[in-house]
């Protein structure tokens, strides 16, 4: 029911939605709860276990039981708080769990076991059989209980996430968040003042005492003015602070787009911000807390505060006649304000003996409420007076205050463990919980608007001289100073009947006593035990009550009791926020070479090798598969000459005098003596002695070496030498750098390599002065080229390098060429099959396990020097008969196919695991021997070349035998790459 | 978390890769098997103060010494690995004398 002259919202703009299939009207700035309690509606929800009907209870994001569902089909979003969710044109919200409607749901008859259905019952019931726990049981029961549903469609929707730097972070802008950013503003200090809500002011839009001579909004306007006007204040609404990290670090959630009828394509929906302060000033207020009598959980029972909020703020009276049922003076402003707005109140009952009467209502004090009636909303309630009588009013909504506890989650995130205060009964941060951080106001227990604004003043006071900024305090303005006045009270003694304490997850006081009573004595254990403060307000309306009712059973105190670990985030994040930017391509970042595009024109699909995608094979028209390009591409390259693109193997440039030095210590062989204008063959250890990564070196000039890594190991490699350069050779003269991108390198490789390139460079080769492993500058068209014989493939190869901006020119002229030579571009199958056929390594075979006697290159640990690795090397274990050792494997039957992961048994033994005799790591149809073959571990291998093994995958299932032989299958001799 | 770095200034943990130990820093100069399974396989495990090694890939490739307690969180020092530590102790708290467990 809106009440005419009450609120500050726009009553100019209406504002069209639906709830459940139905039409309403709101005003701009209503939330969807305010709008529904407008329009009359107090069912908004089902609860989580036993469908009970449920209104809203509160007025911000803590909100418990009206819980909707917002938006259509991939962009719904479930378990929204109608609190929060602002109304615009065309919102269409729905309730949840419930069947056929929500005011007629047949889960409801679960309410009417509610006896058997208590803490601990499922545990307890649906033990036997075993097996029917994860078929049928606990299908079942997700069924019947739950909140929202997610729609399971893949949402196209844009989220964001961005990083903020701020001097101060004010988190709430209530009377001393206002306070505290005002004062650091003026005084100079880059400032974020952050608010959940879509306007800012706290408590101050929800009372109706002055400020400063004023009513608490209009002060609210002129502060926000005043700060909006300054470059150096950032205002952000809508934006939760949802975790206090380390090192000043907080995240938060903004809601940008949930409030928009239409917005911009570009708009993300929310954004998740990571916020660096070098201070912070939690002053995120208290929240109310309930009172556990029978019955409380009915739509109409909510917070007084809430009630004063929907009033002052919003202009909507909940219920016509309204009871208050309170343990302190707080709650009696909900009578004043909603009597004077012409509502009327029918009983103040007050737990406190002696209250006095403050208005024009009767006040019944010593009294407590202890029954409730009403189906689908509250009808009446029953109270025992203090002299012991029992009565019944009849009244639509009954506003509970049981006293406010400061919202100091956050202070808490660290694992500091917050402090009872008695004379509020609550909780409390101190200062230092998260470091920088210091909280203000109603969140440090200053219930007061005054205390509030005296708070803000001074904690802005004391971040500013941890800035070492001067303060220029503003004056302190007038306000109410009224202080929390109450007695602790939580539970009604001696009624009967349910009383709630967790409305989302439906925990009651009586499943708290029963954890007790079956020794979950510990919070943490009766929380887990109850689920009491696991549903999505995570306790924020139950933990205290909770607490204080445990506390009661096992005979303890609430400060001993303890609370259970506050941890991020405050409130719900989606993890389409929290992951934005990560769907489809923006999962990983993409790298792509010079010859992308042209690769790419040609019809090569693509695949991934680390971050680079890089062509599988180049389709020619008539090949029906990639088998039939990738024989052909290497039938090319051994008898006519190919192309391929190898740049995104890593290139480390290394300079200095002791260069040669470095080298020696971080490969297991000497590259020191290597002549300028040579390349040599590395191999690198790691410090435990397997294999790290093996690549050539070449030696440009005395001081100037070039060293290529795997491309899976490229920055592996490279903070590898950087760590042994800084911790261990700190004083040589040796500097390297990552050239990886700088250069753009092609393999030309066949018989006909020599001759291609002759054709291309601006002088010919000499090749009598640059045989096999030589390296030197070449012209191509007046471009320096850097020019490698080396060879992947065993062909007469070489690897020439330009800067990459010449890359894509070259690699189109070389393939050109490579054509009109009768030759092709080749891509990582036709790679692959060139190595394996000569028995070259990759990370397929040198995977992290392997020592460089497995792989046969013992011989290449220098005995002359020490290396990174060596000694380990050296270790028993890492060497010897027992070690799975590289061989090659062809299947008896050449056409025979497998698999890389196939393992290697005895010919006549079980393929069991305990049998095991090795695996393969790569294999391939050889069309140059007209045979599959594999590279393979095999224990003892290179002593059983010649003998038979027995094949076997069970994944493809594959059972064939195969001859074990030198992994270098095709000119052993190497006579092709020397020619 | 945010780690200050000398080359650099405070950046995000997002630019480091964590890398272990700053037992790293003491390779054996000898052959010998225990110091080596001491060296890369033995470790303490503090709840306390504690140092191990960052490397700034993401920024200056700088290889970092942190000196940081394991409960608070806290990072008390930084330093450059390839420069000598300071003399300074102030700078650089003596961490938890090491109880390193031999292996039997």
């Amino acid at each position: 029911m809106r009440i005419a002259g009450k609120g500050i919202i726009d009553r100019a703009q209406t504002v069209g939605f639906r709830f459940d299939g139905r039409d309403y009207t709101g005003f701009e700035g209503d939330t969807l709860a305010s709008a529904l309690l407008a329009g009359g509606v107090r069912l908004m929800g089902r609860s989580f276990k036993y469908h009970r009907p449920r209104g809203v209870m509160t007025a911000g994001s803590e909100e418990p039981n009206a819980l909707i569902t917002v938006g259509q089909r991939a962009a719904s979003v479930p378990n929204v708080r109608a609190t929060v969710q602002e109304i615009f044109s065309g919102l269409e919200a729905r309730s949840q769990n419930r069947w056929p409607s929500l005011g007629f749901d047949v889960m409801e008859a679960n309410d009417l076991l509610a006896p058997f259905l208590s803490a601990g019952f499922y545990y307890k019931t649906f033990m036997w059989p075993k097996s029917f726990w994860e078929k049928l049981y606990e299908p079942a029961i997700r069924r019947a209980a739950g909140l929202g549903a997610l729609s399971g469609l893949h949402n196209d929707e844009t989220y964001e996430k961005a990083f903020a730097f701020c001097d101060l972070l004010v988190i709430g802008s209530g009377p001393a968040g206002l306070m505290a950013a005002l004062s650091a503003a003026r005084a100079g200090a880059d400032v974020i003042l952050a608010d959940e809500d879509s306007r800012m002011g706290g408590r101050l839009l929800a009372e109706i005492e002055d400020v400063g001579g004023q009513p608490g909004h209009l002060w609210v306007e002129g502060v926000l003015a005043e700060l909006a006007s300054l470059p150096n204040v950032r205002l952000m609404t809508r934006t939760t602070v949802t975790g206090a990290y380390d090192g000043g670090t907080f995240g938060a959630l903004e809601r940008v787009g949930l409030h928009l009828p239409n917005p911009p394509a570009d708009l993300p929906r929310e954004c998740f911000w990571r916020i660096v302060a070098k201070r912070a000033i939690l002053a995120s207020g208290a929240l109310e807390r309930q009172i556990a009598f029978p019955m409380n959980d009915r739509p109409g029972v909510m917070t007084a505060g809430a009630l004063r909020a929907y009033l002052n703020r919003w202009g909507v009276a909940p219920g016509r006649t309204v009871t208050i049922f309170a343990n302190n003076d707080d709650a009696h402003r909900t009578a004043r304000d909603l009597s004077q707005a012409g509502v009327r109140i029918a009983a103040l009952i007050d737990v406190r003996e002696g209250v006095a009467q403050t208005g024009d209502w009767p006040v019944f004090a010593g009294a407590q409420v202890i029954g409730t009636k009403g189906r689908l909303g509250l009808r009446e309630i029953t109270l025992r007076t203090a002299s012991g009588t029992e009565e019944k009013i009849e009244t639509d909504c009954l506003a509970v205050s049981g006293g406010w506890n400061p919202a100091l989650h956050l202070a808490c995130h660290t694992n500091g463990r917050p402090q009872w205060r008695d004379d509020i009964a609550a909780f409390v941060p101190y200062s230092g919980m998260v470091p920088g951080l210091e909280a203000a106001g109603a969140a440090n227990g200053a219930m007061s608007t005054a205390a509030a604004l005296a708070e803000g003043l001074r904690s802005a006071e004391h971040a500013l001289a941890a800035l070492g900024l001067q303060p220029k305090s503003p004056d302190l303005p007038q306000a109410e100073n009224g202080g929390a006045r109450l007695q602790a009270y939580w539970e009604v003694p001696n009624a009967e009947g349910r009383a709630w304490l967790d409305y989302a997850n439906d925990v009651t006081t009586k499943d708290v006593r029963l954890a007790a009573q079956e020794n979950f004595r510990s919070v943490e254990h009766m929380k887990r035990y109850t689920t009491q403060g696991m549903a999505p307000d995570q306790g924020k309306n139950s933990n205290i009550g909770a607490l204080a009712v445990l506390a009661d059973a096992t005979g303890r105190g609430i400060s001993e009791t303890g609370t259970t670990t506050f941890r991020p985030p405050y409130t719900p994040v989606s993890i389409a926020a929290m992951g934005a930017g990560g769907q489809g391509a923006g999962f990983a970042p993409q790298r792509f070479t010079t010859s992308h595009k042209a690769a790419a024109e040609r019809g090569a699909p693509m695949i991934e090798a680390g971050l680079w995608y890089r062509p599988s094979y180049f389709p020619r028209p008539g090949e029906a598969s990639w088998r039939q390009s990738c024989d052909r591409e290497v039938g090319l390259v051994r008898n006519r000459v190919g192309i391929c693109d190898v740049s995104t193997l890593g290139k480390i440039d290394i300079q200095g005098k002791d260069a040669g030095r470095f080298l020696d210590f971080v490969y297991t062989n000497t590259f020191s003596t290597l002549a300028a204008g040579r390349v040599r063959y590395g191999l690198m250890l790691r410090e435990d002695g397997l294999v790290l990564d093996d690549g050539t070196t070449a030696r440009l000039a005395d001081t100037h070496y070039l060293m290529t890594t795997t491309t899976a190991a490229a920055g592996l490699v490279m903070r590898h030498l950087d760590f042994v350069a800084q911790a261990f050779c700190a004083d040589w003269d040796v500097r390297s750098i990552s050239v990886t991108e700088h250069w753009a390198q092609f393999a030309v490789a066949g018989p006909l390599a020599r001759e291609l390139l002759n054709s291309l460079l601006d002088a010919p080769l000499d090749d009598a002065a640059f045989p096999f492993l030589s390296c030197g500058r070449v012209l191509i068209g007046g471009v320096a080229a850097r020019l490698y014989r080396i060879s992947f493939s065993g062909e007469l190869g070489y690897e020439i390098a330009v800067p990459a901006r010449y890359g894509e020119a070259l690699y189109r002229d070389l393939v050109a060429r490579a054509e009109s030579f009768g030759g092709c571009a080749y891509g990582m199958e036709a790679l692959n099959v060139l190595r394996i056929e000569k028995g070259f390594i990759t990370h397929a075979e040198i995977h992290g396990r392997i020592s460089a006697f497995d792989i046969g290159l013992q011989g290449m640990i220098s005995q002359k020097k020490d290396c990174i690795g060596k000694a380990s090397s050296l270790r028993p274990g890492l060497t010897g008969a027992e070690r799975e050792q590289m061989v090659g494997l062809r299947p008896l039957a050449a056409e025979k196919a497998f698999g890389a992961g196939a393992h290697l048994f005895e010919p006549g033994a079980q393929p069991v695991s305990a049998n095991d005799q090795g695996y393969v790591t790569s294999v391939c149809w050889s069309p140059t021997l007209a045979s599959h073959l594999g590279l393979a571990f095999l224990k003892n291998g290179r002593a059983r070349h010649g003998q038979s093994v027995r094949l076997v995958d069970h994944l493809r299932g594959t059972d064939i035998l195969c001859e074990v032989t030198n992994p270098v299958f095709f000119d052993p001799e190497g006579g092709r790459a020397r020619g | 978390m945010r780690i200050t770095c000398p080359l650099c200034g405070p950046r995000d943990r997002r630019e480091f890769y964590y890398y272990g130990s700053d037992d790293y820093l003491n390779r054996p100069a000898t052959d010998d098997p225990e110091a080596w399974d001491n060296y890369l396989h033995l470790r303490d495990n503090p709840a306390g103060q504690t140092r191990d090694l960052w490397y700034h890939d993401m920024g200056c490739a700088a290889w970092l010494e942190l000196t940081r307690n394991t409960v608070t969180h806290e990072i008390s020092s930084v330093r450059l690995v390839a420069e000598p530590p300071t003399a300074d102790p102030e700078a650089t708290p003596e961490p938890t004398p090491k109880k390193k467990a031999k292996r039997a």
